[in-house]
């Protein structure tokens, strides 16, 4: 055995030491990481919201990873519920079941959040709902994991109500898709029209894939309203307003949340489109406190698709997920329990306050009318001055 | 019930459409015993294959007229093409195996052929809007409104139907066809080309689908990748009600068919929501009342 010189034992030392020096030089610049999901409908017809709400999800995980102050670094696992209730149980059920993910921010259709509420109560995962406006979500049961940013359709009918008496139209027909979501739309858009003294005369139901409508605009083209009711989600509105067009029917439109955004028109295309009336709980983006912030970072982040009208709550159900964690790390029972004392928490879509449901109190329902294939606050469109009119007008 | 007429001509326009995809199903039987169940993803196919036509019609600068015509000629031409591609490489070395396997074969190349879209048409997810090609606006008759564009297709599905049955019966190949569902082996004997016969008899069903999805798409003026998957369960349904096998009796399944449905919704409308359910149950007591259908019973000639 030969001997080894002073020199060459240092170098042995040094080099053996290096190593040891970096690995925790690095690990004490290195963050856990944490993982949280989304999910919506990335396929299939209601997929453009889905993608939106994706995108603004994947934006404030991005922005929050490159705060230097953040406590740990995020990632978002993102699934695809179909907006199908049995799709959406599936994906729950694996998302809750692996407890690496700590938290979720889950849908944009009512019948598949109404479906997987019980999911994340039994496995006892938070999550914050980012778009689907179903009462039941949050107030059937009282779930603390639950809660939920966007607005409930019980304040849009009102005001949808209010407004269109305020026009003076009084005959109505109810025109819904057959699920919890359109079914409940029905409900509360019933419930106020006959309450404010209108008439209506009649109420159709339809599956929402159902393609052809004829039978039923024949109906409706007897009954003669002078306003035809929505509540449903975008494909079929646009296919009502197609097929409406098709059999020479001039109802004025009145829809709401469901076919807000750029899909609607697109579908039915501007010209169709035009008039159309739609109540919406949230101010447009350039009137929210961080619309401007969240527009200009949604546009450098460079998606190709629009975050349709529920992307900035996607944002924020993101948003306070990650505060959230960093306030009290990473675990599903902590998070749950600061989430239910969420109250006056700024936002880009303004103070998010969950009450006792989870259930934050405090969107703002607006009036839109499409106008030259956009959709304008009411109170800013060309129909207020005169210059336009809606259709049926008494 | 002021709007009769107004339901008849809806239920016409359906019916046309279901009795189209009917001719189809029973036109495999009929002749290879093949129940065809990719039929209505051949058919949707079609449909996209002819939006992409009035895009390139467009784009050369066509006027409306000739996007019309391009896009009917290759929607027709493309599900001939994939219709006897299916016979020629799938269904015929399967001919000697258990029936069993040939639906599962079928159901399969109908699921690929979906999925395809799906992945691979831009935006393939969504519904695809359909250019309007056919004159807009309609006449009042009475409280009804009839659609123009319907009127139209309505004429033109009559008239596909003639042609094929005119082809069936007065033309040289309808003869060879109907000899193969006769009696293969003999027909063979007798010099019939059956490695001819059997793609062009799957082409001229394909193409029936191909126009089923043109009537569908101007109709509609919406086509989505998932659009055959009920029509092919309700064309199916219309060609055993009128008898598989039987040309007439597939044509008067998918106008009963259509008839059922249009009627729950005049009747009842706020039972509209189950209008399928009412025509499923309804055309059960029908099958169970005649096993073999309406009129496979009276003439036995099939095709």
């Amino acid at each position: 055995m030969g001997t080894i010189s002073k020199r060459g034992l240092a170098a042995l030392a040094v080099a053996s030491v290096l190593p040891l020096a970096f690995g925790s030089f690095s690990a004490a610049f290195a963050k856990d990481k944490v993982k949280i999901a989304f999910v919506g409908p990335l396929t299939g017809a209601i997929s453009p919201h889905g993608i939106g709400g994706r995108n603004s999800a994947e934006l404030a995980v991005k922005l929050m990873n490159a705060e230097p102050n953040a406590k740990y670094e995020y990632e978002l696992v993102v699934l695809d519920d179909e907006c199908k209730p049995n799709v959406g149980v599936q994906v729950v059920t694996k998302i809750a079941s692996d407890r690496s993910i700590i938290a979720a921010i889950p849908h944009y259709c009512s019948a598949t959040a109404i479906a997987t509420v019980d999911i994340f109560n039994r496995f006892k995962m938070p999550m914050v709902v980012w778009a689907a406006v179903l009462p039941e979500i949050t107030y059937a049961k009282k779930y603390p994991e639950v809660h939920r940013v966007s607005g409930i359709l019980i304040g849009q009918n009102r005001i949808g109500a209010q407004f269109m008496k305020a026009r003076g139209y009084k005959k109505f027909v109810s025109f819904a898709d057959s699920t919890d979501y359109g079914k409940s739309m029905n409900k509360y858009f019933t419930q106020f029209t006959l309450e404010n003294g209108n008439e209506i005369l009649g109420s159709f139901s339809v599956p929402p894939d159902q393609q052809d409508l004829s039978a039923e605009l024949t109906k409706i083209k007897e009954l003669n309203p002078e306003v035809i009711y929505f509540g449903g989600l975008t494909p079929l509105g646009a296919r009502l307003r197609t097929q409406m067009a098709k059999f020479g029917i001039n109802a004025q439109l009145e829809g709401n949340s469901g076919i807000m955004g750029d899909a609607f028109v697109n579908a039915a295309g501007p010209e169709l489109a035009e008039g159309t009336l739609t109540f919406f709980d949230s101010p447009p983006m350039s009137k929210m406190p961080g619309g401007k912030m969240f527009s200009d970072a949604y546009k450098a982040a460079g998606y190709s698709e629009p975050p349709e009208a529920y992307g900035p709550f996607a944002y924020v159900a993101t948003r306070l997920v990650m505060e959230t964690i960093e306030k009290v790390g990473p675990d599903r029972a902590k998070v749950t329990a600061d989430l239910g004392d969420v109250k006056d928490r700024p936002s880009i879509v303004g103070p998010v306050t969950f009450d006792d449901h989870g259930q934050n109190i405090t969107p703002l329902t607006t009036s839109y009318v499409v106008q030259d294939g956009k959709w304008v606050v009411w109170e800013e469109s060309e129909y207020v001055s005169g210059k336009r009119k809606l259709k049926n007008l008494p | 019930m002021g709007m009769i007429g107004q339901h008849l001509l809806n239920g016409l326009m359906q019916g046309t459409i279901y009795g189209l995809v009917a001719m189809g199903f029973t036109i495999f039987f009929g002749v290879m015993n093949v129940i065809k169940f990719s039929h209505g993803d051949v058919l949707t196919l079609g449909a996209f294959g002819g939006l992409v036509a009035v895009w390139a019609a467009n784009a050369l600068g066509l006027s409306v007229p000739l996007q019309f015509i391009v896009a009917l000629c290759v929607a027709m031409a493309l599900t001939a093409v994939v219709g006897a591609g299916i016979s020629h490489f799938l269904i015929m070395p399967l001919r000697n195996a258990p029936p069993l396997n040939m639906l599962l074969m079928t159901m399969m190349v109908g699921t690929a052929i979906r999925e395809a879209i799906r992945l691979f048409f831009p935006n393939g997810t969504n519904p695809q809007r359909f250019p309007e090609l056919l004159p807009a606006g309609g006449f009042n008759i009475g409280p009804s409104f009839f659609r123009t564009d319907a009127i139209i297709l309505i004429i033109a599905g009559a008239a596909s139907i003639g042609a094929v049955y005119w082809i069936i019966n007065h033309s040289k190949f309808g003869l060879a066809m109907r000899a193969v569902a006769e009696d293969t082996e003999t027909a063979r004997v007798m010099g019939i080309d059956f490695g001819r016969i059997i793609p062009l008899t799957f082409a001229l069903g394909s193409i029936t689908a191909g126009f089923a999805g043109m009537i569908y798409a101007l109709y509609y003026s919406e086509i989505n990748y998932s659009m055959g998957l009920l029509l092919a369960v309700i064309g199916f349904t219309a060609a055993i009600v009128g008898g598989l096998g039987n040309i007439w009796g597939a044509i008067i399944g998918g106008y009963l068919f259509a008839g059922l449905q249009t009627f729950v919704v005049a009747a009842m409308p706020s039972m509209s929501d189950y209008k399928n359910v009412f025509a499923f149950v309804l055309i059960i007591v029908l099958i169970t009342w005649r096993p073999t259908g309406l009129l496979a019973e009276r003439g036995s000639e099939r095709v």
